[in-house]
C-alpha cells in the first residue's frame, strides 16, 4: 500500500473508535500534530492508535503511566490536544 | 447480469454489526453449526457498546427482593406507554437468564461479599409497581459494555464465527415476493464489492445518533442499518423519539455527567444569571433531566444563550474548591481543557442538550424477527439492538435497559433464525437476476459526479439542521421549516461528490456513503416528529403543552400509537401499541409521573 492508502487507513482507525472522546481527539491529533513526528514516535502513534479506547484514555488522562519513553512522548503531545 | 459484476459468497447467515447485539446473535447461530459471518466497520471491541458504562438490569433479586414484574411495570411506565407489552414482559422475564449467561460466558461482573453478582440502584428503576428505588443495574466497575464486548468476541472465536472486519454493508438483497437473501458489502481495503447470499439477515448495526450536531455518539453511529431497511422498502418505526441528555459539551457532544450538577454545579444564561430557578424553583440545577434540557433550549431560543452565535448556556463550577473538583469529579476537569478548551477552575463550561439514544428503528416483534406494517414477519429479515424497535423502549428508555436490550433480542433473533430454518420458513433462494443493479447504479453516480456537494458540508448542514428544527424541545413551525430543509439537504445528498476515486482505502467513498443512511435517519425524525401533534416521553413539543386532560401533554385518545415512516413518498402510517402482555394483565395507561 502506498502512502496515501496507509495514512487513509490510520485515519479511519482514529475516527471509527468506540468512543467519541476518541475518535475526536485521535482525529485531531493526526490533522495537526501527526506530520510533526520522526518515524520513531509516527510509530509509536500508531501502536498507541491501535489499542482499546479504555486502554489509551487513561494513559491521555494521566490515570495510568505509560512505560515506554518514545509512547510517553507521544502520549503527551496527545494530552496537549485542543478539540475546537 | 449482477452475477457477473459481483462476487457471491454463500453463508446460511450474514449478521451485519458487531456491538453487544450482533455478537450475541452470532453466539446463537455458530454455537447451532450454521456457517456464520459478521460483518462490521470496524474491530469488534471498537463497537459503540464500549460507551455503555452502566450497566445490565435484571431483577436477580441478589441484594434485596426484586421480581422481573415489578422491572416490566417499570419499563412500560418509562416509555409513557408507548412500548410494546408483550416485548417487554419477554426482555424482564429473560433477563436474569441472559445476564448468568453471559456470565458463564466469562463476563467480571462486580461481585458481593457472598460472590454473588452485585447490583446497584439506577434511575427509574423501583420495587413494588414503583413504590421505591431497588438495586437491579448489574455492573463491571465502569466499563460494563467493554466487558461485555470482550467476554462475547471470545465466545464468538471459541464457536468459528466467521468475522469481516474493516467491511460496509451497502443495500439488502430483496426478491420479489420481499424475502430478504443478503446484503451487498464493500471491503475498505480493496475497494472490493460483494454479496453475501445468505438463508437469513441479521441486523445489528446500531443507532443514528450522528445526525445531530450534538451526539454523545460516537462517529461510527451512522444508522446504516436504518438507510438500507428504508432504500429496501422497509419502514422505521417510531424515529420521533430520540433521548437527550442536557450536558453535553457544546460543539463536540463529549458527556459532561449529571454528577457535576449533583456536586453544586449551575447553569447559567448569556446574563449570569441562575435560569433554573425561574423553571424549577425546588430543585433548581438538579431537576429531571428532561426540565433542565427544555429550560436551556428555551434561554437559547429566546436569545440568552451564551459565544458569538448565542447557542449554549454555560454549567458553572468555578465557585467550588478546586481540591473539590479534583477529588469528586476526576476527569472533568481533563474532558472541560482537551473538548472546550475551558479549566472549569477558572471559567464555566459551554453546554448544550446533546443526543444519546435513538428509541425508534427498524420494526420487530419480540422474536427479533422484523415485521411488515401488518405484523407480519419478513421472511429472512432479523435485527437487534438499537437499530431495532421491539418496541421495549417505546418514547424513553430507562438506563441499564439498553445493554440487556442487546443481549435478549440478540439471542431471540439468532433463535428465531434457527427455527424459522427448521420449520421451513426460510432457506437459500435464487439472487434476482439484477440483485446488485441499484447499489452499483449508487457507487457509479459516486464515482462520475461532477459539480456536485461536498461530503462534510452536507453532512455539517444535515446535523445542524436536525439539531436546531428536530431537538430536545420541539415547536411546530420550527419543524414545518425543517421538513422543508431536510428535503433540500436530500437533494445535494444525492449528487455529492468525492475528489479521490481510487478502490483501496478511499474512506472519502465510504463518508460518502454513510452520509445516504443519515439523511434516511433524518427524513423519518423530522417528518415524523412534524407529524405527531402531543408531547410523550422524549418528544415534546411546545404546542402539547401539560394541561388537566392532557396530562404532559399527552394525547392518548390520538396518539397512543407507533409511527411507521415509508421511504416511499415520506408515507406515515400507524400501528396499535401492543397492551397485551404475554402472560400477565395489561398495564393500563395512567399519567407518568416519579
Amino acid at each position: 500500500m502506498g502512502d496515501r492508502e496507509n495514512l487513509n487507513r490510520l485515519r479511519w482507525r482514529c475516527t471509527r473508535r468506540a468512543m467519541l472522546e476518541m475518535d475526536l481527539l485521535l482525529g485531531e491529533f493526526l490533522d495537526r500534530i501527526f506530520p510533526t513526528l520522526d518515524p520513531e514516535q509516527v510509530d509509536a502513534f500508531v501502536t498507541l492508535a491501535d489499542m482499546e479506547d479504555l486502554e489509551l484514555w487513561p494513559l491521555i488522562n494521566g490515570s495510568r503511566e505509560c512505560t515506554d519513553a518514545v509512547q510517553a512522548e507521544v502520549v503527551a503531545l496527545l494530552r496537549n490536544v485542543r478539540v475546537k | 447480469m449482477s452475477k457477473l459484476i459481483v462476487p457471491v459468497r454463500k453463508f446460511d447467515a450474514v449478521i451485519v454489526g458487531a456491538g453487544g447485539s450482533g455478537l450475541r446473535a452470532a453466539i446463537q447461530l455458530s454455537e447451532a453449526g450454521l456457517k456464520t459471518a459478521v460483518l462490521s466497520k470496524v474491530f469488534p471491541t471498537r463497537s459503540h457498546t464500549v460507551a455503555a458504562q452502566g450497566g445490565v438490569s435484571a431483577s436477580l433479586g441478589n441484594s434485596e427482593e426484586d421480581h422481573w414484574h415489578w422491572h416490566m411495570y417499570d419499563t412500560v411506565k418509562g416509555s409513557d406507554w408507548l412500548g410494546d407489552q408483550d416485548a417487554i414482559e419477554y426482555m424482564c422475564r429473560m433477563a436474569p437468564e441472559v445476564v448468568v449467561e453471559l456470565e458463564h460466558f466469562g463476563m467480571p461482573f462486580d461481585r458481593t461479599d457472598e460472590g454473588k453478582i452485585y447490583q446497584r440502584p439506577f434511575g427509574g428503576h423501583m420495587s413494588n409497581f414503583g413504590e421505591k428505588p431497588v438495586r437491579r443495574a448489574c455492573a463491571a466497575a465502569d466499563r460494563t459494555g467493554h466487558a461485555m464486548l470482550h467476554a462475547l468476541y471470545q465466545r464468538n472465536v471459541r464457536a468459528n464465527t466467521q468475522f469481516f472486519v474493516e467491511w460496509m454493508a451497502l443495500d439488502l438483497i430483496r426478491d420479489d415476493s420481499g424475502q430478504v437473501l443478503g446484503v451487498i458489502a464493500l471491503e475498505m481495503e480493496t475497494g472490493e464489492v460483494v454479496a453475501f447470499h445468505t438463508k437469513a439477515t441479521v441486523f445489528a448495526t446500531g443507532g443514528a445518533g450522528r445526525i445531530f450536531y450534538s451526539s454523545t455518539n460516537a462517529f461510527i453511529n451512522t444508522g446504516d442499518g436504518l438507510g438500507m431497511a428504508a432504500r429496501a422498502g422497509i419502514a422505521l418505526e417510531d424515529m420521533e423519539f430520540w433521548q437527550f441528555h442536557p450536558t453535553g459539551v457544546a460543539g463536540a457532544g463529549v458527556l459532561i455527567t449529571e454528577g457535576v450538577r449533583g456536586e453544586g454545579g449551575i447553569l447559567r444564561n448569556s446574563t449570569n444569571e441562575r435560569f433554573m430557578e425561574r423553571y424549577a424553583p425546588n430543585a433548581k440545577d438538579l431537576a429531571s433531566r428532561d426540565v433542565v434540557s427544555r429550560a436551556m433550549v428555551t434561554e437559547i431560543n429566546e436569545g440568552r444563550g451564551c459565544g458569538p452565535n448565542k447557542d449554549f448556556v454555560l454549567l458553572d463550577i468555578t465557585h467550588l474548591d478546586p481540591a473539590t473538583i479534583m477529588k469528586r469529579l476526576p476527569g472533568i476537569r481533563e474532558i472541560s481543557i482537551q473538548f472546550a478548551g475551558i479549566d472549569p477552575i477558572k471559567a464555566p463550561i459551554p453546554v448544550v442538550p446533546t443526543c444519546h439514544y435513538q428509541m425508534g428503528g427498524v420494526p420487530t416483534n419480540y422474536k427479533g424477527q422484523v415485521v411488515a406494517d401488518d405484523g407480519t414477519p419478513v421472511k429472512g429479515f432479523y435485527a437487534a439492538g438499537e437499530v431495532a424497535c421491539a418496541s421495549v423502549h417505546g418514547a424513553n428508555r430507562l438506563g441499564t435497559n439498553s445493554l440487556l436490550d442487546l443481549l435478549v433480542f440478540g439471542k431471540s433473533s439468532g433463535d428465531s433464525v434457527i427455527d424459522d430454518l427448521k420449520s421451513g420458513a426460510i432457506g437459500l433462494k435464487e439472487l434476482p437476476e439484477n440483485f446488485a443493479d441499484r447499489t452499483m447504479a449508487r457507487l457509479h453516480r459516486l464515482d462520475t459526479q461532477t459539480g456536485g456537494a461536498d461530503v462534510n458540508a452536507t453532512r455539517l448542514e444535515l446535523q445542524r439542521t436536525m439539531q436546531k428544527h428536530c431537538g430536545v424541545f420541539r415547536f411546530k413551525e420550527m419543524l414545518a421549516e425543517g421538513v422543508a430543509k431536510i428535503l433540500d439537504i436530500e437533494k445535494a445528498v444525492a449528487r455529492t461528490e468525492i475528489k479521490d476515486k481510487s478502490q483501496v482505502w478511499n474512506t472519502a467513498r465510504v463518508e460518502a456513503l454513510e452520509l445516504d443512511n443519515l439523511i434516511e435517519v433524518a427524513k423519518a425524525t423530522m417528518i415524523s416528529a412534524e407529524a405527531r401533534k402531543e408531547s410523550r416521553g422524549a418528544h415534546v413539543r411546545d404546542d402539547a403543552p401539560d394541561t388537566a386532560a392532557n396530562p404532559n401533554g399527552r394525547d392518548d385518545i390520538h396518539w397512543h400509537k407507533h409511527t411507521l415512516w415509508h421511504r416511499d413518498g415520506n408515507r406515515l402510517d400507524y400501528k396499535p401499541v401492543i397492551m397485551k402482555p404475554l402472560s400477565v394483565e395489561s398495564i393500563a395507561l395512567k399519567t407518568r409521573s416519579y
